[in-house]
């Protein structure tokens, strides 16, 4: 065990716990809008810091070994963060906007602007 | 323009997944075949990309796009701790506002709500560029902010940023 190992492991363990909250939270969330707001935010936070584990590894093994497979590795774990990242808030954006418009109100809500706005162009 | 930059983008992310095939460097197949490639991309998607899209392959921008790294990544902790404790504790007081921005073009939109989004706790509903105006579901509305005058209780420094990216 030496210092990369526990950076790793201290990455590994702040992914697991979003991702637990992630999980967690769609439990307790009362409807699709708050539901969304833990599964995508948790679950991205903990897939950042998944991959900067991996990252980490693959950086590590490619400068004790020197075998060019490492820098495949971790390249690609790169461009999978960086397709997450544009690709997880259209999806959830989509979701919520799909859900208010098939007439889902939003649970507990103190204000809903976009029903006025809906409102006033008479739906 | 939209196939040079299509065609530098697909040629650039064809190698970034190759790397590594000779040595740490590309084997001559590889490059061949990624050139074939990204010609027949950017050939097919000339009409799907606008004509805009050359501004893209300007290094400031990519500049500019590595420094806001930092500032998402820094929202994006804060907000996610907030996050946890919301859902450890429960206490929300979600809804949706309308979030007066003053933004000029599609990318600057795109930015601003995909940067919203991904910052746990607010989420893009919808953009209506005609009004000038995101809706945006928060988690948790503070007392007397239902109607947000400006994007900055929203969203922090996101709406400076993005109308420096996406011009």
């Amino acid at each position: 065990m030496n210092w990369v190992s526990y950076l790793i492991y201290t990455f590994l363990a702040i992914s697991l716990t979003f991702n637990t909250l992630g999980s967690i939270a769609l439990h307790r969330f009362p409807d699709v809008y708050t539901r969304l707001h833990g599964a995508t935010k948790c679950t991205t936070f903990g897939t950042i810091f998944a991959v900067l584990a991996v990252f980490t590894h693959a950086l590590y093994r490619l400068h004790v070994t020197g075998d060019p497979k490492y820098l495949g590795m971790g390249l690609h774990s790169i461009v999978a963060l960086i397709a997450l990242l544009l690709t997880n808030p259209t999806g959830a954006h989509a979701i919520a906007k799909a859900a208010h418009l098939s007439g889902y109100k939003p649970a507990k809500a103190v204000i809903d602007a976009y029903e006025e706005k809906l409102g006033g162009e008479g739906k | 323009m939209p196939f040079i930059a299509a065609f530098i983008w697909s040629y650039l992310l064809w190698l970034v997944l190759t790397a590594g095939t000779n040595g740490l460097l590309w084997s001559t197949q590889e490059l061949i075949a990624g050139l074939i490639f990204a010609l027949i991309v950017a050939y097919a998607t000339r009409d799907v990309i606008g004509e805009k899209a050359g501004r893209f392959l300007n290094p400031v921008k990519w500049l500019g796009f590595i420094a806001y790294s930092p500032v998402l990544f820094w929202g994006m902790v804060k907000a996610n701790l907030h996050v946890a404790w919301l859902v450890i504790t429960g206490k929300i007081r979600p809804g949706i506002v309308r979030v007066p921005v003053d933004l000029e073009n599609d990318a600057q939109y795109t930015i601003m709500s995909n940067s919203i989004t991904l910052t746990p706790g607010t989420l893009t509903v919808d953009a209506c560029p005609e009004e000038k105006a995101l809706y945006v579901h928060w988690i948790k509305i503070p007392e007397g902010m239902e109607r947000p005058e400006s994007s900055e209780p929203v969203a922090g420094p996101f709406e400076k940023w993005a109308r420096r990216l996406g011009r």
